[in-house]
């Protein structure tokens, strides 16, 4: 019964991609309709056989049946148009009367096939949604007559998630072959995959069922195992590019926060424990912008980032200078008191915020443009929201290391973070160097908070975290170094996401702390530590 | 209280201490205990069980501060982390007050009740010997002793200080408080040891037992007072507020910092450690929130509120800034954080020398007004002792601001 079917399927399909095969078909052959007047076997075999052809006639043909519109006139299939009637071969209109028409019936398993031949067609169908809906039904139940519909579809699929689901159906088809090259190649073409699903599947072969294999083919099995070991290197390699790309972008917000450290600290040798709080006042900002492109200029609600910026930028460095103003400054030479004061500010910066804007934490909504991400394969996304922020440290990095390097007042600063006397000496005006040091350090800070903002919660306490893991790159880095603080915060990113997929978050956090007390062992001064002497320092 | 240990030790605080001590003890020893348990409740002098808590809890902090002020105000190092030495005493003795369950816990089992929710079979190994008093009492001083030991060593070999070294103690309780916080870690992950029962078979509960705790915790500061004393004015502490007032100075001479600050540093954890174990019992509760940044630099400030390098303004200031946290968390808790938060700017920035320092300040302005002429050059001191920490000051000489040499600090 089962062969009679499977034959009758093949021979249906290879007349079908014959006719396929013909070069400009105009309308389909009235032979392949002529089964539709035949009984349910036949009636079936023709829809099957339609939907495995394709095309624009083959639809229409199958959507008048879906509508009860197609009927038979002796061996003729014709499509009720209103009070027309059309062939359906070739849709021309026909001179009968509709009421000559005689309906075809269908049962439960005609309308499945029709089902089935319509989701076929489907598979070419423009819209993404359809496509996807039609591969996930004939996933689900392939079978052999449905294989070259995959091929087509496949031919010109070009998106991912439709194409994975489209390969493993042909390949169950194939792997149920009984020809041992069929399956051989299959299991072959599988291996390119870089799918768990597509795993799962292979390693269903190298079972044993009731001591039998379920792949009886000895070489079929072998294969097998060399793609399962294909598939897993191509998912190691996707997780480990997954896991650099997370750790650079856990860096570039480490970077983002440590920079501004690394330049107060630089400067006036004062450890800010209030800068994490600056990361939150830019974080806040960005939320109050968002809610005034919100509520004026809703129909630029996506770019309330770009204008965010400034705003971010010059409410934490307002902030800072305040601090700087009107606490920092008179504790200067006494970085203990001052380590106490600053811990003093961000206490009351929390509870602030926390006053301000409530306890609970915000979500700020990602523009459009940067929600989603690129699938690197299956389960390893690159977030775009995480890209743009990549993309936005080196910006501010770049912005910095101008104003360092090329700027008179950049000079100043470098000028005072390694000798302060000596740089007042010469007529640094040390005193607002100090100021606008301090400015441009909260301002960076503000703007890694603007960041943050696009991947967490706001919320009160938002910084608190940040504060030592910023120390430490600076420590790290080296004081006073922008590119050790670079190097720093990419390497403790990418180094602390490694730990966390081996060992947990929390073991990974407390490795990290242990690896850097013992580096400062070794390197007090940091990696790239300043070129000269410093006794005492 | 005249048990004198040598005639230096009495020496080395001045008569006015000897006598303010006395009354402290009279006080703590004396008084507390009749007024919470011979005193009926109708009394307007009886003291209820919360108050004698909180006292009790209160004078554990008070010997953290004395610890604290050793380390900061005489040796110039500054911890945020000795809240982690004061749980690692407060988890030692909590091990043996979990032990002390027995089956009374609500499971009924042998095990911990936390340890039975994990489905533990049996205890873990460091576990062992925790239903042993004196193996509790001394891995209460032990364990604080040797962490801080090993990290003391480590941090001050590569002459790790300043904001360096406070980070890095700052990191340190952070990632014990991580620790901590894990189930697997075995010590009762965010719940941390509660429910405690019983001490040596005597119910933790009962009024006899929580005057025994508060009168411990009594003498204890008082101990550490008297040693932190003799050990500031001994050469010791000469040397050590050497070390802190000009290290390479100091090893340019011959010394090696390490040992002394090595001591001192250990020497603070234990106290810490002990005042640890003595909390938990009174507190009732141990969890890893005692390990949190937070709290460990709620240290420091009750310390510099109270005036470093005096030890009797860490007394003050932890009393001070404690009373003036349980009457705010209760009245107003919204404005606790704007208070600390103010109080750690108003004190570092105008209260250099704390509470103790602001005291002397007035007196010898008053005595400045009384004798003009032979006052001058005491307030020429006083003036500079806002300069960065202020010398220790002779042991009976209180009055006197001894001038600190300028420049002597990095």
């Amino acid at each position: 019964m089962h062969a009679m079917m499977f034959f009758k399927r093949m021979l249906g399909a290879a007349l079908l991609l014959l006719l396929a095969a013909a070069p400009a078909r105009a309308a389909l052959d009235p032979a392949a309709l002529a089964g539709l007047a035949g009984d349910f076997q036949s009636r079936m075999d023709a829809i099957e056989a339609l939907g495995v052809a394709g095309g624009d006639d083959a639809r229409r043909v199958l959507d008048a049946l879906e509508a009860g519109h197609l009927g038979v006139i002796g061996e003729r299939a014709v499509i009720v148009d209103g009070d027309r009637v059309r062939d359906a071969a070739s849709g021309a209109v026909l001179e009968l009367a509709a009421g000559d028409v005689e309906a075809i019936t269908m049962n439960n398993r005609v309308r499945r096939t029709l089902a089935g031949a319509r989701a076929a067609l489907a598979l070419t169908a423009p819209d993404r949604a359809e496509r996807l809906a039609a591969a996930i039904t004939l996933g689900d139940s392939p079978n052999a007559s449905l294989l070259p519909v995959f091929e087509r579809a496949l031919a010109s699929e070009t998106d991912e998630e439709i194409r994975g689901i489209l390969l493993r159906a042909a390949a169950r088809v194939n792997l149920a072959s009984a020809d041992a090259q069929i399956r051989l190649r299959a299991v072959q073409a599988l291996g390119e995959s870089s799918d768990p699903a597509v795993r799962a599947l292979l390693e269903g072969l190298l079972e044993k069922r009731d001591g039998n294999w379920v792949e009886p083919q000895s070489e079929v099995r072998a294969a097998a195992d060399m793609a399962i070991h294909a598939i897993d290197r191509r998912i190691a390699v996707a997780e480990g590019v997954g896991t650099v790309f997370s750790g650079l972008s856990l860096g570039s917000i480490l970077l983002l926060a440590a920079l501004g450290l690394a330049i107060t600290y630089g400067v006036m040798g004062v450890i800010n424990m209030a800068h994490g709080e600056l990361l939150m006042v830019g974080a806040y900002a960005t939320f109050l912008v968002q809610g005034l492109f919100r509520s004026h200029l809703p129909a630029y609600l996506d770019w309330y980032v770009a204008a965010a910026i400034p705003v971010a930028f010059l409410s934490a460095a307002l902030v800072g200078v305040a601090m700087e103003r009107l606490v920092l400054r008179h504790l200067y030479g006494r970085p203990l008191e001052s380590l106490l004061a600053t811990w003093g500010l961000s206490l009351v910066l929390i509870q602030a915020a926390r006053v301000i804007f409530g306890p609970q934490n915000l979500e700020l909504a990602n523009p459009s443009w940067m929600s989603g991400g690129a699938e690197l394969a299956a389960g390893v996304v690159l977030p775009y929201n995480r890209i743009v922020i990549i993309g936005f440290a080196v910006f501010v990095l770049v912005l910095i290391w101008l104003l360092m390097q090329r700027t008179r007042l950049g000079m100043f600063v470098r000028a005072v973070t390694q000798n302060r006397p000596m740089a007042g000496c010469v007529g640094v005006p040390t005193a607002r160097v100090d100021t606008l040091a301090f400015a441009i350090g909260s301002g960076v800070a503000g703007l890694g908070g603007l960041a943050l903002s696009q991947i967490a919660n706001v919320g009160p306490a938002m910084g608190t975290g940040y504060i030592v893991d910023a120390f430490m790159v600076v420590v790290l880095g080296g004081v006073g170094q922008l590119a050790g603080a670079v190097w720093a915060a990419l390497g403790l990113g990418i180094f602390s996401k490694f730990l966390e997929g081996w060992a947990g978050a929390v073991i990974a956090k407390i490795l990290v702390l242990v690896f850097i007390i013992v580096f400062i062992q070794k390197r007090p001064q940091g990696i790239f530590a300043l070129k000269g002497r410093f006794a005492d320092s | 209280m005249r048990t004198p240990f040598t005639v230096r030790l009495i020496q080395s605080t001045p008569k006015s201490g000897w006598l303010a001590i006395a009354i402290f003890a009279a006080i703590t020893l004396i008084g507390v205990p009749l007024a919470h348990l011979a005193l009926p409740e109708s009394n307007p002098l009886h003291l209820s069980a919360y108050t004698v808590s909180l006292l009790g809890k209160i004078l554990c902090y008070m010997v953290v501060a004395v610890a604290m002020d050793l380390i900061w105000g005489y040796a110039g190092i500054l911890s945020l982390g000795h809240g982690l030495f004061f749980a690692l005493g407060g988890y030692a003795f909590g091990m043996y007050l979990m032990r002390q369950i027995g089956r009374d816990g609500s499971y009924g089992a042998e095990l911990p009740d936390f340890m039975v929710f994990l489905d533990w079979k049996e205890l873990p190994w460091y576990w062992a010997g925790s239903d042993s008093f004196l193996w509790a009492l001394f891995l209460v001083v032990a364990l604080p002793g040797v962490v801080a030991f090993v990290f003391g060593w480590f941090a001050f070999r590569s002459r790790i200080k300043g904001v360096y070294f406070s980070i890095i103690t700052q990191a340190l309780t952070y990632a014990a408080m991580l620790l901590f916080f894990r189930n697997e870690t075995g010590f009762g992950g965010n719940n941390g040891f509660t429910d405690f029962k019983r001490i040596l078979g005597h119910s933790i509960t009962s009024p006899e037992m929580r005057v025994t705790l508060f009168a411990l915790s009594a003498m204890l500061l008082i101990v550490c007072l008297i040693l932190g004393r003799y050990l500031v004015s001994s050469r010791f502490g000469r040397v050590l507020a050497a070390i802190r007032d000009a290290e390479s100075r100091v090893m340019f001479i011959g010394y090696n910092p390490l040992h002394y600050k090595l001591f001192i540093w250990t020497l603070s954890a234990m106290l810490c450690g002990v005042a640890g174990a003595l909390y938990v019992p009174q507190v009732g509760i141990i969890n890893p929130s005692e390990m949190s940044p937070a709290n460990s630099i709620e240290i420091a400030v009750w310390v510099a509120v109270g005036g470093r390098g005096t030890l009797v303004g860490a007394v003050l200031g932890a009393g001070i800034v404690n009373l003036a946290k349980s009457f705010f968390t209760v009245t107003m808790p919204e404005y606790w954080p704007f208070f600390l938060g103010f109080l750690f700017i108003a004190v570092t920035l105008y209260l250099p020398d704390g509470v103790v320092g602001l005291w002397r300040k007035l007196r010898a302005r008053r005595a400045l007004a009384a004798a003009p002429d032979a006052a001058e050059s005491n307030v020429a001191g006083s003036s500079s002792a806002a300069a960065p920490l202020p010398a220790v000051e002779k042991s009976d000489a209180a009055p006197a601001n001894v001038t600190v040499p300028k420049g002597a600090t990095a």
